[in-house]
């Protein structure tokens, strides 16, 4: 599961493995196996996350972290979540979902829904001729001069 | 520049000799005698790059990938209409919208156009097949991602034959493969309509959840001819299935290509995707202007970034699109609300389930129409018309489909069909009435063969007259063009008005014949010298005076047999 993956890549100071651009990639998360012997929880002092990855998440996720107090629980998560690794997968294939070996639904095809303009525009803060207004395009992270990321300050 | 690109790519040949022959017209490229090799363009371009490292060829590879608007009535995960041009917002449901709370629930009828499609394709359909979530941040995606099918699509591993010409001419056509990675089901997104003036985006949601399918092909192809022809032939297919109506100017066909060049034996080179293209002429050219803007680059010591880059239709070339932000990261994931979708055929079909829930893969195979290249063949076998015209038969039915929304199911296959049934005249004949007369009068006009004036009853009726010999073709084009004007007359009664019929009068015929051998000594004296071409002329002269109306070859025989007297 990603979540592992990104927890073993982290520890060892790695950027995580970044999915190709456009084209869906071939291959299945199913390789992630944990090596060896159960392993202990990780006590003591595991490696800092990197500030390369954590810059990648903030640009990914569009958090702050804000402070060391926010990168702290980051690693806590972490953590915490390295406890999977302590069960042995090996040979079982990974689920899906808890729905996996429910059947899915399949729906005829009528319309249904639709013609709730209104309803819908009532949501939004600014509308103009009954479209919804967003601002222009995809701003990149502004990297503001006065005032730098708490990452950037630590650095 | 046109010496640069001697090709050796996988036959590809008579296309960049083509291109080449094209440039050759510019002033100072030099005389390109026509039908070069690549071999003697080498040598050529040897010698005119006399600075340059020796010139080895480059090999482009151009791969697609094509997004098809699934025909359906509702959405793909939604019960909201699929329509092109409606108010803004006014299709959209509440999961559309993003709205918390809601849940997706898959469309029966897009699963089915995703199996026929891949079926149409020779592809090998997933009995079990997932779907995820690719996120990334846009305006016009509420969610926040995209539910896609990354890890196991619906079907893979597929191929596409498609029909190109060898040369400008029709007359030769050759068969070509390109291979289908895969074909997955996922989410359209909405619509955003860049205010720049007043620093904002518009967004309409109506497309956002319109079901797609993402067709991705393997980099087979070499040139932007190749990759027009491919798509004008996946177009005819969607359409003939009726899984797309793929009309690319509604946004219901989108094409994305993936662009690079090599030198033979080396490594793939670096690829740019070319975006915003809007028809297929766009796209030979787009294709055709990336190929040759990467040999240049690359010929002056450039480099290619893997960047993606947009298509000016109004300057022909491409352009960096605006910088985004590095590379994505879309962070796939299982689509948690949607659990694996599974297919069924004849052997694994469940005994006790719901009918409705159920979709088999062989019930569907049989249901299959005849595919485009299927509808050709018969139309060759049985008729005994050439494949060249066979394929320019149902081109003109698609061109047609993608001019208007409507799709047109008398179309000029049908016609052609009709005619033959109400005619004596071989197939062999029609056809050339068909493709030039009747066709160029459509273009003209811009009719759908259903506005035609002219009837198949009528054609085939102008047509019998022809055959039974009552009216010379000329007299027979003449006709056409009245009928044309639509009046409501019988081609025999415009014969009759315009007074068209063939002399029939075997007698009247000599003696227009004698007198018009009376009248011209000299040409006489030169056929009996052995001079035959001349003959020409006396036949000729015999339609002038009976005005158009005698059969040349009657003309002829009598003419010769009174000089042979």
């Amino acid at each position: 599961m990603r979540v592992l993956s990104l927890g073993r890549w982290l520890r060892a100071g790695r950027v995580p493995p970044r999915e190709p651009a456009s084209r869906p990639s071939g291959h299945r998360h199913s390789g992630h196996r944990p090596q060896g012997p159960p392993q202990e929880l990780p006590q003591g002092p595991s490696q800092k996350v990197s500030v390369e990855v954590l810059e990648h998440l903030e640009h990914l996720a569009l958090v702050d972290f804000r402070d060391s107090e926010g990168v702290e629980r980051l690693q806590k998560a972490i953590q915490f979540a390295d406890q999977l690794h302590e069960v042995n997968t090996d040979g079982v294939e990974p689920m899906d979902s808890v729905l996996e070996d429910r059947c899915l639904y399949l729906r005829e095809d009528d319309v249904t829904e639709g013609n709730c303009t209104k309803e819908l525009l009532e949501n939004a803060r600014e509308t103009v001729e009954e479209y919804f207004v967003a601002p222009p395009g995809n701003i990149p992270l502004v990297k503001l001069e006065g005032q730098k990321t708490f990452l950037q300050g630590s650095k | 520049m046109a010496a640069v690109l001697a090709m050796v790519a996988r036959g590809c040949g008579g296309v960049w000799r083509r291109l080449r022959q094209r440039c050759a017209v510019r002033p100072g490229s030099g005389p390109f005698p026509r039908g070069e090799r690549a071999v003697a363009c080498n040598a050529r371009g040897g010698m005119m790059s006399a600075g340059k490292s020796g010139l080895t060829p480059w090999i482009p590879v151009v791969g697609l990938e094509i997004h098809a608007q699934i025909s359906s009535n509702s959405k793909l995960f939604s019960g909201s209409q699929v329509q092109f041009a409606a108010p803004p917002n006014s299709l959209v449901s509440f999961f559309d919208a993003s709205l918390p709370g809601t849940l997706p629930v898959l469309n029966r009828r897009c699963v089915e156009a995703a199996v026929m499609t891949g079926l149409a394709l020779n592809c090998h359909i997933n009995k079990k097949s997932l779907f995820d979530r690719k996120h990334y941040f846009y305006a016009d995606l509420p969610a926040g991602y995209q539910i896609t099918q990354q890890r196991v699509p619906i079907a893979v591993n597929g191929s596409l034959s498609y029909s190109l010409c060898i040369d400008n001419k029709m007359s030769q056509m050759v068969t070509k493969t390109v291979r289908i990675k895969q074909i997955q089901l996922e989410q359209d997104s909405g619509k955003s309509l860049h205010d720049d003036a007043r620093s904002q985006t518009l967004v309409d949601l109506n497309r956002a959840g319109v079901g797609l399918m993402e067709l991705v092909m393997e980099p087979d192809m070499c040139c932007g001819e190749e990759a027009a022809a491919a798509v004008r032939e996946l177009q005819l297919i969607l359409q003939t299935l009726g899984s797309s109506q793929a009309v690319m100017a509604e946004g219901q066909l989108r094409v994305d290509a993936n662009v690079s060049v090599h030198h033979p034996g080396e490594p793939y080179g670096v690829r740019t995707e070319v975006k915003n293209i809007n028809s297929i002429r766009f796209l030979a050219k787009a294709v055709d202007y990336e190929i040759q803007r990467q040999i240049e680059e690359l010929g002056n010591g450039g480099t290619i970034s893997n960047e993606t880059r947009a298509f000016d239709s109004k300057l022909g070339c491409t352009v960096p699109m605006r910088d985004k932000e590095g590379k994505q990261d879309y962070r796939f994931m299982p689509e948690p609300n949607l659990p694996p979708l599974i297919l069924y055929d004849a052997k694994s079909l469940p005994a006790n389930m719901n009918h409705q829930q159920v979709i088999n893969i062989d019930w569907i195979r049989e249901r299959l129409p005849d595919l485009p290249s299927v509808k050709r063949e018969k139309l060759v076998e049985q008729y005994g018309i050439l494949p060249e015209h066979s394929f320019t038969l149902l081109v003109w039915q698609q061109d047609q489909n993608c001019n208007s929304r409507h799709s047109n199911e008398d179309g000029l296959p049908e016609f052609f069909e009709n005619v033959v049934k109400q005619t004596q005249m071989k197939p062999k004949k029609v056809i050339g009435w068909i493709l030039n007369d009747l066709l160029s009068y459509l273009k003209q006009h811009s009719l759908t063969v259903k506005e035609s004036p002219v009837s198949s009853f009528l054609l085939a009726d102008l047509l019998n007259l022809l055959e039974k010999k009552e009216i010379s073709s000329t007299a027979a084009k003449q006709v056409l063009a009245e009928l044309w004007k639509g009046k409501g007359k019988t081609p025999l009664e415009t014969v009759k008005e315009q007074k068209l019929e063939l002399l029939q009068d075997q007698k009247e015929l000599e003696q227009i014949c004698q007198a018009v051998i009376d009248g011209q000594e000299n040409e006489v004296m030169a056929i009996k010298a052995g001079n035959q071409k001349v003959l020409n002329k006396l036949i000729g002269l015999v339609q002038k005076k009976t005005q158009g109306r005698s059969n040349p070859v009657l003309v002829k025989q009598l003419l010769e047999k009174k000089l042979s007297e």
